[in-house]
């Protein structure tokens, strides 16, 4: 992977990586995701705004085909997502995700959620995983708790092994689902300071946020999406200085001004 | 006062049964691990022989199970399971399978409601970075199920203990054979059938005691 490093203006000629093509999903009579068509390029950071309960996570889980959606195609670096079995799982370990409740596995230490997948899916030698793992955990910041459980750390440290657990794959797209919404406020910063970080060194990422300080920093586009729709889609200073729907000057209006 | 015991091998017909004990357990608790492997399984056909198998071994009477080992499996059927015509040692063997049939149907739906206890999240996680499905159960899932199954499946070890008492139908030689036995020769039954319940509390009370134990030991704190 050469071209993770490219500077944001040449985005465009380096390719798609995530393409979502008139993608449905029902979740029983609830039609959470309609016609979403969407293309993430190569290094490009996406922020997914948008009420509860308007499709955003749901979208965020079908490109790793948490959820399957109901019709339409997602391609990952051109590849299909294939049906659930072994080539999905080699296809989920490039795209690392990173979940609201943290998810760290509860029964092993730091340290070992950090090098599991390293072992068991790149079949790395236990030697190299441990080194790889520490210096991930090092740069998110909490190299010093590498041999504590999960249930012992605070939430933002636990959220910041998280992010170094689905590094240790080498993704080629992280996906992010509202990594700040279960942490206590001053816990929140020191996450999005891991991930504009992420961001800067070139990471290709669909972020899933009510975070709006992130998306104006980090972001290179904004997705608004209500009601299972992508409502609209622009440069973070012209959707939040200028947004053309209504919806999401509705939206914006409730959260900004308060 | 215990002049009634002589001749009789107590001890021997109690370590019988903790042999059976322990053979069932430790047969029972592979094979109903791999029942509820297959219950939780996204294979249908799996799913739907250990529903089926959980659901008609357990009510079916142990009785019932340990006289057909013998006089299905082997007498009809002419299963041996290794014994060479030693009528002993085939008793027993088909005890431990007819024992293992019964409490794994057990151990499955206490394993079952253990990976219920398992956050979704966990899987999620697992399956978000690569693993397999029998990654996801073998790595995450199941080491977190077990170390929340621990008490309930004292309750079935216990169970098995004094369930074992069942192989008695088919002549194997353990603890109440040996009771029956002397019940028939013997004057002093209450004497007799104290010790015997003394016996199996004693192999009973510190299983529960400690897995009890364990169990809070190894519980997941999340």
């Amino acid at each position: 992977m050469t071209e993770v490093s490219v500077a944001k203006e040449d985005v465009a000629a380096t390719g798609e990586l995530v393409v979502l093509k008139s993608v449905n999903k029902h979740f029983g009579a609830l039609h959470v995701l309609q016609d979403i068509d969407l293309t993430i390029a190569r290094g490009e950071v996406v922020v997914v705004i948008g009420p509860s309960g308007s499709g955003k996570s749901t979208l965020c889980r079908t490109i790793n085909r948490l959820e399957t959606a109901d019709s339409g195609s997602i391609t990952i670096d051109g590849e299909a997502l294939p049906q659930e079995g072994k080539e999905l799982a080699r296809l989920r370990a490039d795209v690392g995700m990173v979940f609201q409740s943290f998810n760290l596995f509860a029964h092993k230490t730091v340290l070992e959620n950090v090098m599991l997948g390293q072992i068991k899916v790149r079949k790395a030698d236990k030697k190299k995983a441990e080194e790889k793992a520490r210096a991930l955990l090092d740069r998110v910041g909490v190299a010093t708790q590498a041999d504590k459980y999960p249930a012992q750390l605070s939430g933002g440290q636990q959220q910041r092994v998280a992010i170094a657990r689905a590094l240790a794959m080498d993704p080629k797209v992280m996906l992010f689902d509202e990594p700040t919404s279960a942490l206590d406020p001053e816990m929140i910063n020191e996450v999005l300071e891991v991930m504009q970080q992420l961001a800067r060194d070139g990471m290709t990422m669909i972020v899933v946020t009510h975070e709006m300080g992130f998306a104006r920093s980090a972001a290179n586009r904004v997705v608004f999406m209500a009601d299972g729709r992508i409502v609209e889609e622009a440069a973070p200073d012209q959707f939040f200085s200028n947004p053309r729907s209504d919806r999401a000057k509705d939206f914006l209006s409730k959260i900004l001004h308060h | 006062m215990f002049d009634f015991l002589q001749g009789y091998d107590v001890l021997g017909a109690f370590w019988t049964t903790v042999q059976l004990t322990l053979l069932a357990a430790a047969g029972s608790l592979v094979w109903g691990t791999l029942l509820a492997a297959m219950r939780v399984g996204p294979v249908p056909l799996m799913r739907g022989f250990a529903t089926v198998y959980v659901n008609t071994v357990r009510n079916i009477p142990l009785t019932v199970i340990i006289l057909f080992t013998s006089l299905g499996l082997a007498n009809t059927l002419g299963v041996t399971l290794g014994a060479k015509g030693v009528i002993d040692t085939l008793n027993f063997r088909l005890a431990v399978l007819g024992l293992v049939a019964y409490t794994s149907a057990f151990v499955c739906e206490v394993i079952r409601s253990g990976i219920n206890t398992v956050p979704v999240g966990q899987a999620e996680a697992a399956r978000a970075i690569g693993l397999s499905f029998s990654q996801v159960l073998r790595l995450v899932v199941l080491p977190q199920a077990f170390r929340s199954s621990v008490g309930p499946l004292a309750n079935v070890l216990i169970a098995l203990t004094k369930n074992t008492t069942v192989a008695a139908a088919i002549g194997v030689a353990e603890a109440a054979t040996l009771m029956r036995t002397m019940v028939e020769k013997e004057a002093q039954l209450i004497p007799i059938a104290a010790i015997f319940a003394l016996g199996f509390v004693i192999l009973t009370l510190p299983t529960g005691l400690i897995l009890g134990w364990v169990g809070k030991k190894v519980a997941i704190k999340r």
